[in-house]
């Protein structure tokens, strides 16, 4: 008996179809990985199960909780059905909360809505839901806010709303995207001890594979709106049928072929880094101490060497990003890049800041959204003190573009012409059109999908190779950094616990934290 | 939409009459004509004539013409002086700089507008060039504070983040990249501070602190027929008809133009 079977459904959205005839089933205590790219239509079969489509949308097909036809129901009863029949876990544990009601109240809200509960009533399975997450009475009682949490805390809660009524049915779309590697091995444990425990069937979707390897006993690749493969997880990702597979299977296995290189000569070395933010403000003048980001940090980069550091959010990396591109000032230590001292501001040689460009995580936010392509990628030759005008100007940006794979046409369009991935391609363009001897990759190809991640990485191996760059590669993703570093940084608290060749430090760690972040990373090879 | 095309057609409807007036107008609006005194609307006098004989229509026609130009001169000062002083606090958050104009900002925003306006023109003596200084100094803090907080905004994106890293300075990213991405919450503030421009004039020229005799204007025409207004109501009528479409075809052309630029709520519209 299926818990959930969803047949031929379909949507169209303005006439455009969105969802091509899926097909779905789900059994109790049973876990369904749903995989796709962005745009694969895996959210949207959610929305379609809970009945949160769009109002433009039209559904067709039947989604059977049980003997209920979910599609078939009004709002009203759709109303009753969500949050007792189906929980709902969602990706952004910051916005999924509401800011001004205590996470007591939030979860209680899931009870009040359903069942004619006293207020002191609601409270107490709040608290016995809160338990069952993770969340002990001791260190969190109700009257927390969510502010008070971290990330991993306040999807806890999240998770608490959605199984406080124990439901039958859980979906998941994307759980733990925004956390980091131990926070999401821990909400994973979670998850698959809550489906345990209270036999409910668990939709989890996701964009990464290993996640789906480590928790969903069954799975359904999706592409363009269409189911185009399903069976065991580890049929499925041993033997894939499907060509769309292979190719997600093979992108995320992806290695460049790296040949360590051997740099004997620096070009950026930080010693002793100290960086502080100011502390809060007290009165009109004064402030509370300064907190230390980062630490007496030192290491070295030599030349052509692609240098990873990898760390948690809050460890200090982005911060020493920023120093390290002259963006801060430091409190302590000093960054020398090719010989000559980084001081921050506009106070940095402009001679010296061409020597160091930039590639953020963002491919949204990473352009002004008024200027044209060209405009954008030229950006940097500011700092150039005989930069090519007129014509000469136009050749080197079509230069840069066709160097990272797009159209000298490219050059007259606007940003939002472009996907995630050709944006990325932009802002490497950016970055190498004044022909940098280090680029720092912050984060560079962590909004990507996988697929397009592996073209990236790619193509910035072929870049490094052909123009003799070095990189700076920061990620939270330990096997992006496995596969093009050629040494690595472990960061933790502001400081750098661990360093060394790259294959050394996976394979044999030796500082407890480094174990611990690799323990925690989900392997493709676990499936089964 | 529709609230754009409705009030651009009022605002327009005025700005047309302001025009107008320049070229050509019904009747000499400072003729006096002892003869034509408080008739009623005709045929001859449209909106009727006032005690001294002179024709409300024409009248109103210049009365929009010095409305328009005090209220958009004051606006032109407020973003002139507003807008770069709330991209400097931005670009120096947290300095004394900040502090120092976000401080004279609150400073000026304590004191009631049209209490100070009133001070100004007493000190200098009622002109419409008095009026304008009084009013578009209460209009700086409003745009220095809508630019900090759209720029503060904007300084966190990453592509400010990346002109940084091509070496340009907060000036220069200020004017390059924050001001071209403000322009439509400007623009729209800017409606509505016309809007209250507009009152703010026909206010002091009430009190006789705005434009002086014989520049006719819609605040001191209201004035000067209040203790007419059981005998000959459409000398108190029109004008005050005439500020009310004006302030609300503005308001609305603002509400509309906030629709129609600001990209979030033209997606939830498609």
């Amino acid at each position: 008996m299926n818990l959930l079977a969803v047949e031929d459904l379909s949507v169209e959205i303005g006439g455009a179809p969105v969802l091509r005839r899926v097909s779905l089933a789900l059994e109790p205590g049973e876990t369904l990985g749903v995989i796709g790219e962005s745009g694969s239509g895996k959210s949207m079969t959610a929305l379609a199960i809970m009945g949160l489509l769009p109002r433009s949308a039209r559904a067709s097909g039947r989604a059977l909780l049980g003997e209920v036809d979910l599609l078939a129901r009004t709002e009203a009863e759709m109303c009753a059905i969500r949050g007792r029949d189906v929980g709902m876990i969602f990706q952004e544990p910051m916005t999924a909360l509401n800011p001004l009601q205590t996470i007591g109240d939030q979860v209680a809200e899931t009870v009040r809505v359903h069942r004619r509960a006293s207020r002191a009533e609601a409270q107490g399975v709040a608290r016995l839901t809160l338990e069952r997450v993770g969340l002990p009475q001791a260190r969190f009682p109700l009257d927390r806010f969510p502010h008070e949490l971290s990330g991993g805390q306040r999807q806890r809660v999240g998770i608490a709303m959605a199984i406080a009524l124990r439901p039958r049915l859980l979906i998941a779309d994307e759980p733990t995207t925004a956390l980091d590697v131990t926070t999401q091995a821990a909400i994973l444990d979670l998850l698959r001890r809550l489906v345990a425990e209270d036999g409910m069937g668990l939709m989890l979707i996701t964009h990464d594979l290993a996640v789906v390897a480590e928790t969903a006993s069954r799975v359904a690749v999706m592409t363009a709106g269409e189911v185009v493969e399903r069976g065991a997880t580890r049929e499925v990702l041993r033997a894939p049928r499907h060509p769309y597979t292979r190719t997600l299977l093979a992108a995320a296995a992806d290695r460049p072929m790296r040949l360590p290189r051997i740099a004997r000569t620096p070009l950026l070395k930080v010693e002793g880094v100290t960086r502080d933010y100011p502390g809060a403000r007290r009165g009109l003048f004064g402030r509370e101490t300064p907190t230390r980001a980062v630490r007496n940090v030192s290491f070295t980069l030599h030349a052509g060497e692609s240098l990873g550091l990898v760390g948690e959010s809050g460890c200090g990396k982005s911060t020493l990003t920023r120093a390290v591109l002259g963006l801060d000032a430091l409190q302590g230590g000093r960054i020398v890049l090719d010989g000559e001292e980084i001081r921050a501001g506009e106070a940095m040689a402009r001679e010296l800041r061409a020597r160091i460009q930039a590639v953020f995580q963002d491919p949204y936010g990473s352009f002004d959204p008024r200027w044209r392509v060209g405009r954008l990628v030229a950006e940097p030759f500011h700092v150039v003190d005989d930069a090519p005008g007129g014509e000469a100007r136009t050749q080197a940006v079509a230069a840069a573009l066709e160097a990272v794979g797009l159209a000298a046409s490219d050059a007259g369009r606007f940003i939002h012409e472009f996907s995630g991935g050709q944006r990325q391609r932009i802002a490497i363009a950016r970055a190498l059109i004044i022909r940098p001897k280090l680029i720092v990759l912050d984060e560079a190809v962590s909004a990507l999908d996988v697929r397009v991640r592996a073209q990236i990485l790619d193509l910035l191996d072929g870049l490094s190779t052909r123009y003799g760059l070095s990189y700076l590669f920061i990620s939270h993703d330990l096997h992006v950094v496995r596969a093009v570093t050629d040494r690595v940084l472990v960061m933790r608290a502001g400081e750098i616990v661990e360093a060394g060749p790259t294959e050394r430090v996976f394979s044999r760690p030796t500082h407890p934290y480094t174990r611990e972040l690799l323990a925690a990373t989900p392997v493709l090879e676990m499936a089964g | 939409m529709r609230s754009l095309w409705i009030g651009g057609a009022l605002a327009g409807a005025f700005a047309l009459a302001a025009l107008v007036s320049f070229v050509w107008t019904p009747w000499d609006p400072a003729a006096i004509d002892i003869a034509a005194k408080l008739r009623p609307p005709s045929a001859t006098h449209w909106l009727g004539a006032d005690h001294f004989g002179r024709d409300v229509f024409s009248m109103m026609m210049v009365g929009a013409r010095v409305s328009i130009a005090v209220a958009l001169v004051a606006v032109g000062i407020g973003m002139g002086l507003g807008v770069p002083l709330g991209l400097a606090a931005a670009a120096a958050r947290g300095s004394l700089l900040d502090e120092a104009i976000m401080r004279g900002n609150d400073l000026v925003f304590a004191f009631p507008a049209l209490l100070i306006a009133i001070m100004i023109t007493a000190v200098f003596g009622p002109s419409a060039v008095n009026a304008i200084i009084a009013i578009g100094i209460f209009n700086v803090p409003v745009f220095a504070r809508l630019a900090r907080g759209g720029a503060l905004a904007l300084w966190q994106r990453e592509f400010v983040l990346a002109a940084r890293v091509a070496g340009k300075g907060r000036a220069r990213i200020s004017v390059e990249h924050v001001l071209p991405n403000l322009a439509s919450l400007l623009i729209v503030q800017g409606t509505i501070q016309f809007s209250l421009g507009v009152l703010a004039e026909a206010g002091l020229s009430y009190v006789g602190l705005g434009a002086q005799p014989p520049t006719p204007s819609w605040g001191r025409m209201l004035a000067e027929s209040q203790t007419m207004i059981s005998f000959a109501p459409w000398l108190a009528i029109f004008p005050g008809l005439a500020i009310v479409l004006t302030v609300l075809g503005l308001n609305l052309m603002g509400d509309g133009l906030r629709d129609l630029l600001d990209p979030r709520v033209r997606r939830a519209r498609a």
